[in-house]
């Protein structure tokens, strides 16, 4: 009898310490991740002079300063016209991906095209060259068409850039659409853009989130072209970025400020879909 | 499955139709951008290194120039080595997206040669109120390619010394002399170091890239009767007094140099004889005007004497970062007034009113030197500093004739990936993963693949 009772009971106990170890590793983890991103923020509320001694001095004084100064940074041109290029490119080449992969995600999980399984491998093969290789020819097609420092240029280069990608995601979340849905909406008398725009959509919204939001991650935080491919009015925002970096003085707690700042938008589209995400990307984990 | 190719021919349009209007939206779209960007009107387009005199310059443009001229200037502002490679970009397409550049007395030169420059000489003649007998001899000559034409105006110009605190030199009794010796300079660093607690006897850079270690190791090679070429391009890296001016310096910087000394570039010094880690540094004297500055925990409490030497009388380098106009450039002329203020008696003025006389982008002028104001904000280092530059001699900086101009380094472009490589080599020996011996011996091989093409033009 007694043996009966005691081993659930060790078995429970087991189980919850191992559940406690692994809580304390998720935590680790998640503090191992999170760390980077709050130095960076502890340092931009520093002094210059505080957040370039070694050992770092955790406990020095809290300043805005380094705010102040990223935002009317010398000549009174500030951050806005890379901020705002940023948000063109990011925003405009995201819509631009949206609107082409649907319709291509389409033609690959719905209503497939012949051999599209190819046709998938096909668009992921453009991403297997790496980006800095068609720097050049790139560079010199758009200088000889006047396109340089030319912000619909990045546009242009970020949907190319992102689309496969898109499609991609885009592709697995439309194939776990049941095709039932989309028949029962036919037999109604649905047409192809109201099919789109009334049955996928909703369904493959929160797919769509987490597409558009990668999107315009990586074209927001695209920094290869943008720097090689702008100039005096395209700027984006990490370029920008840069341009706090000396040789000759202290700079750490401005770019850490500039870091926070510039990351800022990003993380509001990311906690403002954040439930739609977690939904978008668990969909099509499990089957 | 059964509907596919069902109405095919209408999606076909309809994709068609979208894949069509958004061309035509990307096309109004970059019409619109592009007429923004060409811009119109009088402006002139301005690449900067992120230097702190740049950076005043740029606040004090549109209240200024901007005023006066009515010429809008847009500057980008990059750090160093981003700065060079946009210029080198910018320039060796002629791509024409920036008027002007800051450019180093490095590639002046060879950027002149590859007619990727505009030459300022008319310019000059014109703008009597410019004073081009005002330059210092060394800048204007750094500055002349080999043609003889000018293809730069200097914003700053430095030179090398060394910095010493002087507070920390009487408390121990030591006596540094206003033309020191290398050897000289290793002694006093022995008995200065520990001088006050985690105070070492001297800051050296010891960070990888041409522009950082090989500076001043290079400087400490010349006097010490070596160089990296000689006149008819034979490396000479692994000759005896290359290889003793480098154990010197790697010894001294090992033996009594700052901590992290493989790490430390100008920036690392400039910061550890600000907060008392180092009671000696030897880099350019541009940092006088930090050290100097209101701001700085040790103003008057430095000393400035000359370049350290071995075998030739001064050992300083010579650099500038000078105005370069793009020869594809729309608007010379602009650039030219842009130029003629930033370089000016007048702007310097300007600066000291403003920002203080300590900050005047000073090194370029000789009527600088001889302002009271000037001379009064910077009683400590003026006098040391003009010798300094004035006594750099670019085209003869050591014992034998060189191939190229250039004092701190050898005037071709494939120096700067050479300078870099062997800097890392160099950077390794600091930081005591390999001998002297080896670093130079693995040198010698990359310089003299470069020697070998040169030899055969």
């Amino acid at each position: 009898m007694t043996v009966h009772t005691v081993a659930p009971h060790r078995a429970a106990r087991a189980a919850r310490r191992r559940g406690l170890a692994l809580g304390l590793l998720a935590w680790l983890a998640g503090l191992a991740f999170f760390l980077p991103v709050a130095w960076m923020v502890l340092t931009s509320l520093h002094s210059e002079s505080d957040a370039a001694t070694n050992p770092p001095s955790l406990g020095a004084g809290l300043t805005l300063d380094a705010y102040r100064e990223f935002f009317d940074s010398a000549a009174g041109t500030g951050p806005w016209p890379a901020l705002i290029n940023s948000f063109t490119a990011s925003t405009f080449s995201t819509l631009f991906v949206l609107l082409l992969a649907l319709p291509a995600a389409y033609a690959l999980s719905i209503r497939r095209v012949r051999k599209w399984t190819d046709v998938l491998f096909f668009f992921l093969s453009t991403k297997m060259l790496p980006a800095v290789a068609g720097l050049l020819p790139i560079y010199l097609i758009a200088k000889n068409s006047g396109m340089l420092d030319n912000i619909w240029l990045l546009v242009i280069l970020y949907t190319s850039m992102n689309l496969p990608i898109a499609v991609w995601m885009m592709q697995s979340f439309l194939a776990d659409i049941p095709v039932s849905i989309i028949e029962a909406a036919q037999i109604d008398g649905a047409r192809l853009p109201s099919i789109l725009a009334r049955v996928v959509a909703p369904v493959a919204g929160p797919g769509l989130a987490a597409t558009a939001l990668i999107c315009f991650i990586f074209s927001w935080n695209e920094m290869l072209f943008a720097r090689v491919l702008t100039g005096v009015t395209a700027q984006t925002a990490p370029v920008f970025l840069t341009s706090f970096i000396t040789s000759q003085g202290l700079f750490l707690a401005k770019v850490c400020a500039a870091s926070v700042v510039i990351s800022l938008p990003v993380l509001a589209a990311g906690f403002a879909a954040q439930d739609k995400l977690v939904q978008g990307l668990s969909l099509g984990a499990v089957k | 499955m059964a509907y596919r190719g069902n109405r095919r021919s209408r999606h076909t349009a309809q994709a068609v139709a979208a894949a069509g209007a958004a061309a035509a939206l990307l096309a109004a779209c970059s019409g619109a951008g592009g007429t923004a960007s060409s811009g119109g009107g009088e402006t002139v387009n301005v690449l900067m290194v992120n230097n702190p005199q740049m950076i005043e310059l740029q606040k004090l443009t549109a209240d200024h120039f901007t005023k006066e001229t009515g010429i809008k200037v847009n500057f980008t502002v990059l750090p160093e080595n981003d700065v060079r490679d946009k210029i080198s970009q910018d320039f060796s397409n002629q791509a024409g997206q920036y008027d002007v550049a800051t450019i180093s007395n490095f590639e002046i030169p060879f950027f002149a040669k590859n007619r990727w420059l505009h030459p300022l000489d008319s310019y000059v003649a014109k703008d009597k109120a410019f004073d081009q007998g005002d330059i210092l001899a060394p800048m204007r000559e750094s500055l002349t390619a080999e043609d003889g034409k000018l293809y730069g105006q200097p914003f700053y110009g430095e030179s090398s010394f060394l910095m010493y605190r002087k507070d920390v030199f009487a408390e121990k009794g030591l006596k540094m002399s206003d033309s020191p010796t290398w050897q000289q300079v290793a002694d006093l660093a022995a008995k200065a170091d520990g001088a006050k607690p985690g105070m070492k006897g001297i800051c050296l850079r010891g960070q990888p890239g041409w522009g950082e270690v090989i500076a001043p190791l290079t400087t400490v090679v010349n006097t010490f009767g070596g160089t990296w070429f000689t006149k008819d391009w034979q490396a000479r890296l692994t000759a005896p007094e290359f290889k003793k001016a480098t154990k010197f310096y790697v010894d001294l910087v090992r033996r009594h140099g700052e901590a992290g000394a493989a790490q430390s570039g100008y920036a690392e010094c400039l910061n550890n004889l600000a907060q008392g880690k180092v009671a000696m540094w030897y880099d350019a004297t541009a940092a006088a005007g930090s050290l100097e500055s209101a701001k700085s925990p040790v103003k008057d409490r430095i000393g400035y004497v000359q370049a350290p030497v071995d075998k030739t009388p001064s050992s300083g380098w010579l650099y500038t970062w000078a105005w370069g106009v793009q020869k594809a450039s729309k608007h010379p002329d602009n650039a030219w007034k842009f130029i003629s203020w930033a370089s000016s008696k007048k702007y310097e003025a300007l600066v000291g009113e403003k920002i203080g006389w300590e900050n005047v982008p000073a090194g370029k002028r000789a009527s600088t030197y001889g302002n009271a104001d000037y001379r009064k904000a910077a009683a400590a280092f003026h006098e040391v500093t003009k010798r300094s530059i004035t006594g750099a001699d670019p085209r003869n900086p050591g014992v034998q004739p060189r191939p190229t101009i250039g004092i701190q380094f050898v005037d071709i472009p494939e120096f700067s990936d050479l300078g870099t490589k062997v800097s890392q080599e160099i950077s390794a020996a600091i930081a005591g993963r390999q001998s002297v011996d080896q670093a130079l011996n693995k040198s010698q091989a990359l310089a003299e693949k470069v020697a070998k093409e040169y030899r055969g033009r």
